[in-house]
């Protein structure tokens, strides 16, 4: 009971539940006979008159239900808690309700999951129980960031086309979600050099996707890029081992053109995957990679 | 020697009175006639339905069944999905305007004839009367000391207690978990803990209701009971003794003319309070106890006969009526006031909404939520996409397909899932992906477009592409900067 600075508090509970109880009985005990006031079955009071109060006994059996319910009531915080900080002799806590909740909602999932334990994403994938399961994780855990359709949006890789930061095997994509990711593309203005050296990098980068871009300056960017070239190779294809982007396709994490290419050049940038561990379980993890991979690969995806 | 008288100061006369008794069993006497045929009929009706409806099947399961844990309600050949508690509701005020109605008509009508606590009741004293007797011989076997005849006697008629109560118990629980499936379970002692608490707790409630607190849950549990008496008016129907022509009351020999002694029809034979299952008597007027059984008119028509005298010393009267001594005709012309008339209207009306509404209730439902995620985003050419999830939900027991498209923003088309199939009853969020042309893009202004999902359900493999359902629901589409 750490929410009362005081042990006070827990005994004024205490002593006012109880003193309630027994006010209660008592007052039903003290309430339950009157001097009789008049021979006509009326309690002698008249208002207003003609309106007579008349004297229609409770029965006796509500009488029994008011005294088990007070009863009831002393059993109750006996077993559980009611008095202040007594813990009661049940010992129950609402943690402790929730964490047996819990315990069988994970016992009665680990049945439903272990028929999909060990089962390759290839053959997951047709499995189309197994898909809609994927796709209710996916849509609970992963589409606030990635989207419903989980085709991302600007900072959040899309999934569906199987371009890949960290590698695409069903095994990465479990590696990914279970132990997350951080990319890092550090500031490179100043190993790049002066602001036309950024620009230049940027329509170098602009033409290795073939995207419309200066010639001339991409000519004097080349020399430049070996600062990128480091992690993102030399002919800017990128290293999954690095998570560093493949340059040379059509897919704009950040956004496309120069201004967005010189941005990130000049300030960097670093983008979290969280981990996943600690909110699913394994096997949660291997049918939600499996659904993941499944997206990516449609042709071998049952019938949606 | 003197003696000594001892002085005490006398209390005043003064006594006191508990608050609390114990209330009187109530020994009602079997009554036959018009109003107790109607009863009986409203019985068997009622406890046919009640009883048989578990086991009626349709389709190949039971015709209604509510399923709690998959939450869905199965009526006849109808699936309710959560989403249609709307139609739940609409019973609930159907059912409370009928109340309205029937209580501005005729009282409580529904208390003494239709309510499961008098229908239970009239069964659970049927029983009692089949062991014990009438009212005296019940009587007499209470007041009697324990015999094997009372023993054999009173064990009879809990055993058929216990069962009736046990049964409707098993009933009640067999509207959720199929009766079949349920009724192996109970043989095979195989029964959930819910299923066990359930079966028990209402049985043992019908046990106890209807053989033991009877009135006293009309007198000190029923809300209806108490604020019913702010629906009546002085042209409701009620349940009346007329004391015009009864009083003074007084016993006489049969076929006296009751001008010749001086004394009114009444006389005062008690059968009326005899019957009572409430323990009143309506010689004193209208009180909060009746439950308009109209068991009194039955009994006092019977005396009446015997005596010679015209029917009706106690009938279904008005209090305007009774007061300005109106003919049947008036009264029912009185009765047929605005305030039933606007009860009625509105009761058809609504009565007709409800059928209405079912008859045409689509077999697919849909609502579509803009996705939380992503606002919209520029893709591949320039395209602009919005991504919405669908919640399509199947109120067939067949699988459906289901064809999602968009109207109202030219240019605009689904990219990708246009085509779901639903599992027989299956909820399921779906993402769709909605797409416009870079042409289109740009002559737009940035921000929000109306567009609208047109979602129909198809024949799937069926070149004529029947459509059983077209709905068609509101969202917009948002175009960045």
């Amino acid at each position: 009971m750490s929410d009362f600075f005081s042990s006070g508090w827990s005994l004024f509970i205490a002593l006012a539940t109880l003193v309630s109880l027994v006010a209660c009985l008592a007052l039903l005990i003290f309430a339950s006979r009157r001097t009789k006031m008049a021979d006509d079955n009326s309690t002698g009071h008249v208002f207003d008159g003609d309106l007579v109060e008349m004297n229609n006994p409770m029965p006796m059996w509500w009488v029994v239900l008011f005294v088990l319910t007070v009863i009831f009531a002393f059993v109750y915080v006996y077993a559980f808690p009611g008095l202040g900080s007594v813990a009661g002799s049940l010992g129950w806590t609402s943690r402790g309700e929730l964490e047996a909740d819990q315990a069988r909602a994970s016992r009665e999932m680990a049945q439903v999951y272990a028929a999909y334990n060990g089962v390759p994403a290839e053959t997951l994938s047709q499995d189309a129980k197994a898909m809609a399961i994927g796709q209710r994780l996916f849509i609970n855990n992963c589409a606030t960031c990635h989207g419903s359709d989980a085709r991302g949006s600007k900072g959040f890789p899309n999934l569906t086309d199987n371009d890949w930061l960290h590698g695409g095997t069903p095994e990465k994509i479990e590696e990914t979600i279970t132990l997350g990711r951080t990319g890092v593309m550090p500031p490179m203005a100043a190993a790049v050099g002066t602001s036309t050296d950024v620009h230049n990098v940027a329509q170098y980068v602009l033409s290795l996707s073939k995207s419309p871009y200066d010639s001339i300056a991409a000519y004097s960017g080349k020399a430049k890029f070996a600062a990128c070239a480091a992690c993102h190779g030399v002919d800017g294809k990128g290293n999954q081992a690095l998570g560093a982007p493949n340059l040379s396709d059509n897919v704009w994490l950040h956004g496309w053109g120069e201004a967005a290419i010189a941005e990130i050049v000049n300030n960097g940038k670093t983008s979290v995957m969280p981990a996943q561990r600690g909110r699913l379980s394994g096997e949660q993890i291997h049918v939600l990679a499996s659904y993941v991979w499944s997206l990516s690969h449609p042709r071998q995806t049952a019938a949606r | 020697m003197s003696r000594i008288i001892p002085i005490a100061a006398v209390p005043p006369a003064t006594a006191t009175v508990s608050l609390y008794v114990s209330e009187e069993k109530i020994q009602a006497r079997s009554v036959r006639g018009w109003f107790a045929g109607w009863r009986w009929a409203t019985v068997w009706l009622t406890q046919l339905l009640f009883y048989g409806l578990p086991w009626l099947q349709w389709n190949g399961r039971p015709a209604l069944l509510f399923d709690l844990g998959a939450r869905r309600f199965y009526v006849f050949s109808m699936v309710l999905h959560p989403q249609d508690v709307i139609y739940l509701a609409g019973l609930l005020i159907l059912s409370a305007y009928s109340l309205f109605l029937f209580t501005a008509v005729a009282g409580r009508l529904w208390c003494g004839f239709a309510c499961p606590q008098t229908v239970y009741t009239e069964i659970f004293m049927w029983v009692e009367r089949r062991f014990e007797g009438d009212r005296q011989a019940r009587i007499k076997l209470d007041a009697a000391p324990w015999s094997l005849r009372k023993i054999a006697r009173r064990g009879g008629k809990q055993a058929v207690w216990l069962a009736m109560g046990l049964w409707t118990g098993f009933t009640f629980v067999a509207y959720f978990t199929p009766a079949r499936t349920l009724g192996a379970e109970v043989l095979g002692f195989a029964l959930g803990p819910w299923e066990t608490f359930w079966i028990l707790f209402y049985g043992l409630a019908t046990y106890g209701n209807a053989g033991y607190l009877r009135e006293q849950v009309c007198k000190y549990m029923c809300p209806y009971a108490r604020f019913q008496s702010a629906m009546f008016d002085r042209d409701t129907l009620i349940v009346s003794y007329d004391p015009l022509r009864g009083e003074p009351r007084g016993s006489r020999k049969r076929g006296v003319d009751p001008a010749s002694i001086g004394k009114g029809e009444c006389i005062d034979c008690t059968l009326c309070v005899q019957v009572c299952p409430t323990g009143i008597d309506i010689r004193k007027g209208l009180q909060y106890e009746c439950i308009g059984c109209a068991a009194c008119i039955d009994v006092c028509n019977g005396v009446m006969d015997k005596m010679s005298y015209p029917r009706g010393l106690i009938r279904f009267a008005t209090q305007n009526a009774m007061a300005q001594r109106w003919s049947r005709r008036t009264t029912w012309k009185r009765v047929a006031r605005p305030r039933v008339l606007v009860y009625g209207t509105v009761l058809a009306a609504l009565g007709s909404a409800f059928v209405y509404s079912l008859a045409t209730r689509a077999p697919i439902r849909a609502d579509v939520v803009r996705d939380r995620g992503t606002l919209a985003r520029m893709v591949e050419g320039g395209r602009i996409e919005n991504v919405y999830r669908l919640q399509l939900m199947n109120a067939t027991e067949a699988v459906e397909h289901v064809r999602v498209e968009v109207e109202g923003l030219p240019g605009a088309s689904v990219a990708a899932w246009s085509d779901v199939d639903l599992a027989a009853t299956e909820s399921r969020w779906v993402p769709v992906v909605v797409q416009i042309g870079p042409e289109q893009a740009s002559s737009l202004r940035p921000g929000a477009h109306p567009i609208e999902f047109r979602i129909r359900l198809v024949a799937p493999a069926d070149a004529t592409r029947e459509i059983r359902a077209d709905l068609h629901e509101k969202s917009t589409f948002i175009v960045p900067r």
